[in-house]
């Protein structure tokens, strides 16, 4: 790779205009093929059965009533799925996670599964698989947890990052630690302390589509799969890991997706629907219900945390900690470690000190979820900020601006920040009108800043030229916020020509090279990388064709406004050559005219957002109501601005649903008492003002546009943000989230009665 | 010869050590001999070490040269949603 991602400042033709995504008319009409909306001659149902114990151990699994069963084509268990990850840890896990091999370690954990000619005789299928369980004790609370009394779930974990190994096994898998400097000297010079412990719920991304694939292994051993997801060709991986495939074999294809959100970026079951075809020698279709969905996806984990933060009476912060406890599921991670570093992230301090502790419980593998683990810290932290700047009598926007971390602070996570957007977001804040807006009885106005890290990674482009001039642009990551558009923009872009001359599609893991999954808010961010340096490529080639009709040297020909022009006085009389009429005579001048970049997309800048909440609390029930919110983030550059406020708008409308009413609720007996929308309510429209976006536009030195990701930021600062607003709005410091109505009326009361 | 500022396990893993120092001019060449210096950091760099030079961080690019003078950070590597 010879590409340069360096900024470069230049003026944007297409880039920065608000075209109508190519996505738009089938996703209205119902033309768009989502997870569930693909279907094979000859498919059958999968349904997996599943476990209704939290802790248990699995003795025996009977299945041979349940393959008598006329209709009935395949049965599997946890046999049907070896144990072929050879001391993979992580991908042993994975295995685990989607079929239960001797522990059943949550309600909801897969036991079994069948495939059928039809629905019907596959749920009948399921009650006739007998599993004989032994009932363990359980926990699903992250503090309970990490009691010495707390049920093991796990006894051949020993918690790592201590500074002596542990001799006993434990359920906290990890300790990490984060700062700098000496954070007991930094409270010794502060005149005021402000200490408080803050819980967070466990909430699910809410996607709207249920996890969904068709699946089809053919009795020569490869195999199709047909899939709602984030990252085809991880899911390709780890399939075909887990099957004990080629990777080549298996061709994963994406289908459109109903939000993912971090949800979908791991495989639950697809290997489960592979194994079933397999076995059946039929394609499996395997949709999960809601119900499965929240019982046995991947929820974002329930969080405990301890905030200590000291200012001088001038409002300088001296020093700041925080103790983070992070439940990961049944299996490790590193929630606790990520929610550690991006705590303090917004502030420049001499002195800070993160502790995370990742925690096992009794509930779904933890998975990401959208900024994973950064809103719980940044909840915890900014409600902090909030109260010091209270008890210092200044105005928390004013305390925030002092204190913000600037370009050549060193991050509480450890090195020096280069350019960056908190300092713009928050004066954006002070001067919004938004600010000065009269309150109403019983409303309260609260603010907050979120950081996020965003990162790059693997990235594969092509760029395809037709003989007519249309320009086809394959990319490999997935969709899920409108980056059709905006690649189809960044080639336009590069190339000079019109957005309505390109087409872009999400390819298949056959036809493109690997792709890392959307996440880490990479997607626009990597693909318009490898998009602009494919588009560079194909210009080369343009150029080097134009020379040939042209017969003079390629060094006298270069690239305007999506033309070859002939430069030098003995050149003159030659007229430009437009992308048409280039791509007209390929098949004379060398064929097909293409650009394909393969590269690693690193250097994506931070990211950092600060949200206004305006809310009403009803004293009497202690109900809410969001009246106005404002989102104000840093872009980089938005290429598309329309997509970029959709993701500060969706972050927000998320990051209130999480706020205020979502949780996962269990009962003594471990079960899951709310895995339905009835009972886990996220916000709908009628429940959420329009929300306000500014974006700011701070360039990322490291991405020729100066582009940064922008899909997580958003959904960071809001849970403070309305924390603040709430608290401001009851007058009691709400600690607890979801601020649902009792939990404020209990606030209230107890404030009252206090 | 670069200096390195390890996070908090790994500088367990290097007997306490918060920095070390390395010769090394690249990533991977950094990574290789951090594994032959300290034999606990090898799983740890199979799993994931992203490096933070000059504030800006890579997760992928080993060749990316190590600027003489440069801050050079090692952190986990992180998930995304």
């Amino acid at each position: 790779m010879n590409f340069d991602p360096r900024f470069s400042g230049r003026k944007f033709a297409s880039v920065g205009t608000r075209p109508i995504r190519p996505d738009g008319v089938d996703k209205v009409t119902g033309r768009a093929r989502y997870g569930a909306d693909f279907n094979m001659a000859g498919q059958l149902v999968g349904r997996v059965l599943r476990s209704p114990h939290a802790h248990a151990i699995i003795r025996k699994i009977d299945t041979s009533k349940a393959e008598k069963l006329a209709g009935v084509k395949a049965v599997i268990t946890a046999a049907d799925l070896p144990d072929l990850t050879d001391g993979d840890a992580a991908m042993y896990d994975i295995l685990d996670n989607c079929m239960a091999r001797t522990k059943a370690l949550y309600d909801g954990h897969a036991v079994a599964a069948v495939a059928a000619i039809d629905a019907r005789t596959a749920r009948q299928a399921l009650k006739l698989i007998e599993v004989d369980y032994e009932i363990l004790p359980h926990v699903t609370d992250v503090d309970e947890a990490m009691q010495h009394h707390a049920p093991l779930i796990n006894d051949t974990i020993f918690t790592e990052g201590l500074e002596e190994k542990p001799v006993k096994p434990s359920n906290v898998t990890k300790r990490s630690q984060f700062g700098h400097g000496d954070v007991h000297q930094g409270f010794g010079h502060a005149d005021f302390i402000v200490e408080r412990s803050f819980k967070t719920e466990q909430t699910h991304q809410g996607y709207i589509e249920p996890h969904a694939c068709v699946a089809s292994v053919s009795s020569d051993g490869t195999a199709d799969l047909w899939v709602c997801t984030q990252g085809h060709f991880v899911y390709r991986q780890h399939c075909a890991q887990l099957l004990g495939m080629e990777a080549s074999k298996l061709r994963v294809t994406s289908s459109e997706i109903g939000g993912g959100f971090g949800g979908k970026t791991h495989v639950w079951a697809e290997p489960v629907a592979l194994a079933l075809s397999r076995k059946a020698g039929r394609p499996v279709k395997l949709v999960m219900t809601r119900d499965e969905v929240f019982r046995a996806s991947g929820p974002t984990s329930a969080t405990s945390i301890d905030v200590k933060i000291g200012a001088r009476k001038d409002g300088t912060i001296t020093a700041a900690e925080a103790t983070l406890r992070y439940s990961a599921g049944p299996y490790a991670g590193s929630w606790a470690e990520i929610g550690a570093m991006t705590a303090f992230a917004c502030y420049k301090l001499d002195n800070v000190k993160t502790v995370g502790y990742e925690v096992l419980v009794n509930r779904p593998k933890t998975a990401a979820y959208r900024a994973p683990s950064a809103p719980m810290a940044a909840f915890a932290v900014e409600s902090a900020v909030d109260e010091l700047a209270k008890e210092l009598s200044m105005d928390p926007v004013d305390f925030r601006i002092k204190n913000a971390a600037q370009e050549g602070t060193r991050s509480s996570y450890g090195p020096v920040y280069g350019p960056i957007g908190i300092g713009p977001t928050l004066e954006a804040v002070k001067n919004h009108a938004h600010m000065k807006a009269p309150l109403a009885k019983n409303q309260g106005r609260g603010m907050a800043c979120g950081f996020w890290f965003n990162f790059g990674g693997q990235t594969c482009v092509d760029l395809n030229i037709g003989m007519d001039g249309s320009v086809s642009l394959a990319v490999g990551t997935v969709d899920v916020g409108g980056s059709r558009a905006s690649l189809s923009l960044v080639a336009a872009e590069e190339l000079g020509i019109d957005y309505s001359q390109l087409k872009a599609i999400v390819a298949d893991t056959s036809s493109l090279g690997y792709n890392d999954m959307t996440d880490g808010s990479r997607g626009t961010f990597s693909s318009s990388m490898a998009t602009i340096s494919a588009a560079r490529n194909a210009i080369k080639i343009l150029r080097e064709r134009a020379a040939q009709m042209w017969d003079i040297s390629v060094d006298d020909v270069v690239w305007e406004q999506g033309h070859a022009v002939a430069k030098g006085e003995k050149h003159g009389n030659l007229g430009k050559l437009s992308l048409k009429e280039i791509a007209a005579e390929s098949g004379k001048t060398g064929g097909p005219i293409a650009g394909h970049s393969e590269l690693v997309a690193d250097g994506a800048g931070v990211s950092f957002a600060t949200h206004i909440c305006d809310i009403e609390v009803d004293p009497e029930t202690g109900s809410t109501r969001v009246i106005r919110y404002t989102v104000v983030q840093d872009a980089g550059k938005a290429v598309h601005p329309t997509y970029v406020e959709g993701q500060y708008q969706g972050g927000a409308a998320q990051g209130i649903g999480w706020a205020l009413n979502e949780e996962y609720i269990y009962g003594k007996d471990g079960r899951l008492q709310n895995a339905g929308f009835l009972d886990y309510r996220i916000p709908v429209c009628s429940d959420l003002p329009m929300i306000d976006t500014q974006i700011l536009e701070i360039p990322n030195p490291n991405h020729p546009y100066g582009v940064r990701g922008v899909g997580e930021t958003s959904i960071v600062p809001p849970l403070a943000a309305i924390a603040n607003a709430v608290s401001n709005a009851a007058g009691v410091r709400m600690t607890h989230i979801p601020m649902s109505p009792p939990r404020i009326l209990a606030a209230i009361e107890a404030e009252r009665g206090g | 010869m670069v200096e390195v500022t390890l996070w908090g396990a790994l500088g367990q893993l290097a007997g306490g050590k918060s920095k070390v120092e390395v010769e090394a001019k690249d990533i991977r060449e950094l990574f290789r001999k951090l594994a032959e210096q300290y034999p606990g950091f090898e799983p740890w760099i199979d799993r994931g070490i992203a490096v933070a030079i000059d504030g800006v961080i890579y997760r992928d690019t080993w060749s990316k040269e190590l600027p003489p003078g440069a801050e050079i950070f090692l952190l986990p590597r992180l998930a995304g949603g």
